[in-house]
Order: C-alpha cells, then structure tokens, then sequence
C-alpha cells in the first residue's frame, strides 16, 4: 500500500499564546506535531504493519518542520517530504490544500491520512479540500478503520454518535481521537529516523506559481480575549453556598 | 452591495437545529438587504420549511431524494453544487457542526473559493463583512474577510443570536429536484451513543468533570444535575484519560470547544488544555476541593469543597426552585 500522512507543525497545546504585531508571537514557543495528526502517524504505521507498503509524511511548512517530521519517522513512517512555504506571501488552507494537491498530481496513493482539525487554526479544511481536488472520496473524524482489498470499512465519530461508513480506495481520512494511542518514538527509532530520506521540495519543484495559490482569505486582525475579572468564592456553610449560587445564577447571571 | 445569500438548514430527528436560524441571522446581516434563501435537504423535510421563513429567509428551496435520508459527503455535495450552479449565491453560510465541517472545505475546494470556518461573530466594514473567529481554541481571535470571489462561512452554534421567530412572515417555498449519482462513501449504520440527546456543542448548559470524579461512577452525580438542569455532560482530557468517561465527551485544545451560557466545572483542575474549550462559556461554576486550582482563574462563581458534597446539594437546590 501506499500511505501517505498530511501532517502540519503546531503549538504546544500547554503553550500561552501572546500577540505581537497583529500576530501570534512565535518566540520561545514548543513545537509538537498537531495531536490529530499524531493519530494519523500511528494509524498509517498500524495499517503498512497488516498490508505491507510506505508510509510516507509529508508537510507544507518552513525549514524548522524538519523536527516534526524527524518525529513521525522516528515513530515508524519511512520517508518525509518537507514542501517549503517560504517563498509564500499569504498562506490559507486554499494554499495548503493547492499546494498539497500539485504534490500528489503525480504520485500513485492508495490511502491518505491527516488530522481532523489542526490546533492552532482549527479549521479542519486542508483534508476535505485536498480530497475534492485529488477527486477521491473523503471520510472525516474517524475512530477505526479496516482495509480489506479496495473494500474499506470505517467508524466515524458524528457529534458523538456513531456512524458507520463503506467506501473504497484509493480514499482520504482525517481522524478523530479514540482512532489509537499513538507510540512514543523508541530510541532506535530516534536513530533510524536520522537516515531515513527527508526530500525538500520548493514550489518551483511542483511548478506551482505563488500568484495561483495565493490566498482566498484575508486576517485584518489578531487579539487576545478580554482577561476576565476575578470571580465571586462563596463561603459559608456548603448547604448555603448552594442556596447562594442557585440565587446567583438566576438573578445576577440569569442563565437559569 | 446587497448580496444574494445561501443558507444550508440542517435537521435531526425530525426537527431544524438552531443553527440553521442563527445561520439564517448570519445571512442577513451579510446580504446588506439583498436576499437569504435556505436550502433543506432530507427524504421527508418539507414540513419544516415554514419555519425557516419564520425565522428570517426570504425563501426554501426543498431538494427532497431518498438518498438525502443520511448525510452523505457525496449526496450533498451534488446537491449543493446543483443548487449553486442555477441560484449563483454571492455568499454562503453553514453551520459549522459535523455535517458543515465535512461538506464545506470540499464544495470550497470545487467553487475555488475561500472558506471562513466556525465563525462566532461578524460585522459591516464598508463593503465587506468581517468575521471574527477563534484560534487556538479560543486563547487567541482573527478577524478575517474574504474581498473578492464568493463569501463562504460556517458558524459556529451558539454564538450568533437568531432572529425573533415572527409567524407572519411569508416567503416561498419550493421543491428542487436533484439528481444524485453514485455515492462512493455508504452509511451502513447509525450507532446513538450520545445519551441525554443534548448535543455538547449546542447545548446551553454543561456539566462537565475532570480527575475529581474519581470513576465512572463518579459521573453519576453529574449525570443527575443535569438532567435537572436538561444540560449536556462534558470531561476533562484527565477524566477521559483515566477512562471514566468517554472520549467523546472530552472538552478541550483536543477534543469539543464549547461556548454555552453555563458551564459547571466539577472536580476540574483547569490545565490550559482544558480551559481553552470552554473558557469563552459565558457563564462559568466552578467546584473544587483545591482553591489554588487554577479553574477559580476563570470561574464567575466559585465554591471550595468536595463536588461529591456540592454536587448533589445543588441538584436538590435546583430540583426546588425549577418545578
């Protein structure tokens, strides 16, 4: 089989954001690979163990992307392609998704993976999008998959229901927490990853012209949420406290 | 400029979700006075019609087919790329709900449009509409616009208040029929496990809870208050972690990112993680036995002990004032 992993480079989920500039400050921040795509890593590995083949990572990112992808071979993907965005004046997920998909013109997949929804962003596009322009059919936020020949059968999460999907490859996936528990990168692995293939590729490479993938949509602003004041502590004896809060929220809040 | 705006309603069980009406308020306010029409999709939807008139849209176009009975990302898709083709709408509004997030990127992707997801607010600069959303779950906001070429959002549930319900209004209504080829993904199954039917992302009020539940029985006493209050039942990561809930109910960086008018937090201790999925809840409860936890840092309304204590005292509280 050949399986490709979409993964994108994110914020730490412990990580305090700060704007500078009309923009997230980036300074001193930790990296990790988005969680979803995490699942996305350990799903591809999981399904080259039972079906033989590739896995191959791919992320359009700048050079420190490396580390992200230095990660997922270290878990177990055999190879990782780094699309730069340097050369990009204005990224969105029309740029992503364009990008991705004059990388993938070419190239024989049976199965692509990603995330469901990136941490940072949160849009959730770049999969769906990806698909529409690969012309392949697309199954999001899913918990389980199993491949037998073309024939794949998948579970979905839908707003906590659960949805029972038959589809075919080839087919892209964006999966859902509850799809595994991804693997720690074992010390061999860390040292294996070093000499896997890791392939740069600019946009040149793909014969993209930047003014095509230019983005659709415009940020005029970036600002933090108005810090909240400090909240009432009720004391007292417990039984009082209740009666109080009830009180509270009906008459003073009135969300009750 | 007034803009010819398209709205897609969505229903479940037999009933429009809110969203749609909010969606419908989204779309006026974008049409600057041009007009909002509502498309509903289903195999037997066309009773519902009138109230999205009701609630705002100037007209429905009804596209009723027996493969419109499940969601399907092909089936809607030809349906909606029909539709779009004859109307030509200036600007779109979804839900951004599981069936909005599915479709929406993938119909952007074929209108080569941009798409602004899980928008919470919006308002007129000049000529465009600017849409703020949140990043980083929440710790951060964008305001973002798209100046040329179809406008394309999804908003989020409960954020944008809709219009008043007014029965008077009258508009059309219209059967579309739409052709639908092979569908390449196949909804064998249904499986409902979400269990009070109070959706954690459009619910009103939410009773969630973290490590402090100590089990999955710990959860019963949470269970009871909300049922009492018709609220949705959400976790920590911690709780879902420890397996004393499900994964579905985690509510956080990952997992649902919620805004309701209450939020309980019980036995939570509020790790960054955990607050940026409900910190912009408008009103936040929080109950701990720890009182550095860093939950009271957001809290409006806090109480220092044991939820096993707290919990059920405020059921029997509300069960009092609320008959």
């Amino acid at each position: 089989m050949n399986i490709y992993v979409i993964l994108k480079r994110t914020f730490d989920t412990e990580e305090k954001i700060a704007v500078t500039n009309n923009k997230i400050s980036e300074d001193s921040a930790e990296f990790i690979i988005n969680p979803y795509d995490e699942y996305a890593i350990e799903e591809a590995i999981t399904l080259k163990d039972a079906h033989g083949g590739t896995v191959t990572v791919v992320t359009v990112g700048d050079e420190d992307s490396e580390k992200e992808l230095r990660t997922a071979l270290a878990m177990g993907a055999d190879q990782a392609v780094l699309i730069s965005n340097e050369d990009l004046d204005s990224q969105d997920q029309f740029t992503t998704s364009s990008v991705l998909a004059a990388y993938f013109k070419d190239k024989e997949y049976d199965i692509i993976l990603g995330g469901n929804v990136a941490i940072d962003n949160g849009t959730g596009q770049v999969g769906p999008r990806l698909a529409e322009l690969l012309d392949i059919p697309h199954v999001t936020t899913i918990t389980k998959i199993e491949v037998n020949g073309t024939t794949v059968n998948i579970e979905r999460d839908v707003e906590g229901d659960l949805e029972k999907i038959e589809t075919s490859l080839p087919l892209l996936v964006t999966a859902q927490q509850g799809l595994n528990e991804p693997r720690y990168p074992s010390l061999p692995g860390i040292m294996k990853a070093k000499k896997k293939p890791l392939e740069t590729l600019e946009l040149d490479d793909l014969d993209i012209d930047e003014d095509d993938v230019e983005a659709k949509t415009k940020t005029v602003e970036v600002y933090l949420p108005p810090k909240k004041e400090a909240g009432k502590i009720l004391s007292g004896e417990k039984a009082d406290q209740v009666k109080e809060l009830v009180s509270l929220l009906r008459n003073e809040a009135k969300v009750i | 400029m007034a803009k010819k705006v398209l709205v897609l309603a969505e229903s479940r069980d037999g009933a429009l979700r809110n969203v749609s009406f909010e969606a419908i308020a989204a779309a006026k306010e974008i049409s600057g006075g041009g007009e909002v029409f509502a498309v509903l999709c289903g195999d037997s939807v066309h009773s519902l019609a009138s109230d999205l008139i009701h609630y705002g849209a100037d007209r429905v176009l009804v596209a009723e087919n027996e493969k419109l009975k499940n969601y399907t990302t092909d089936g809607y898709f030809q349906t909606l790329k029909q539709i779009i083709d004859e109307e030509k709408p200036e600007a779109i509004v979804f839900g951004h709900t599981s069936l909005g997030k599915d479709l929406s990127p993938r119909l952007a992707a074929r209108l080569e449009s941009g798409l602004i997801s899980d928008v919470t607010g919006l308002e007129q600069a000049g000529e465009n509409t600017v849409f703020t959303r949140p990043v980083f779950s929440g710790k951060a906001f964008e305001k973002k616009l798209i100046s040329d070429g179809l406008v394309f959002v999804t908003v989020r549930p409960n954020n944008i208040a809709p219009l008043e319900k007014d029965e008077s209004r009258t508009g059309e209504v219209k059967s579309v029929s739409v052709e639908i080829k092979d569908l390449r993904t196949i909804v064998k199954e249904v499986v409902r496990k979400a269990s009070t039917g109070v959706d954690l992302s459009e619910a009103k009020i939410i009773v969630a809870g973290g490590r402090g539940v100590k089990s999955e029985d710990g959860f019963k006493p949470l269970q009871e208050l909300a049922d009492v209050l018709g609220a949705a039942v959400g976790a920590s990561r911690g709780a879902c972690d420890a397996d004393y809930c499900d994964y579905s109910l985690q509510i956080g960086q990952t997992g649902k990112v919620v805004t309701p008018d209450l939020y309980i937090a019980c036995g939570i201790s509020g790790a960054i993680q955990h607050l940026a999925g409900m910190s912009n809840s408008k009103v936040i409860v929080a109950i701990n036995k720890d009182p550095e936890a860093s939950i009271f840092s957001v809290a409006d309304y806090g109480i220092v002990g044991d939820l096993f204590e707290v919990v059920p005292l405020l059921t029997e509280e509300f069960k009092k004032v609320l008959v």
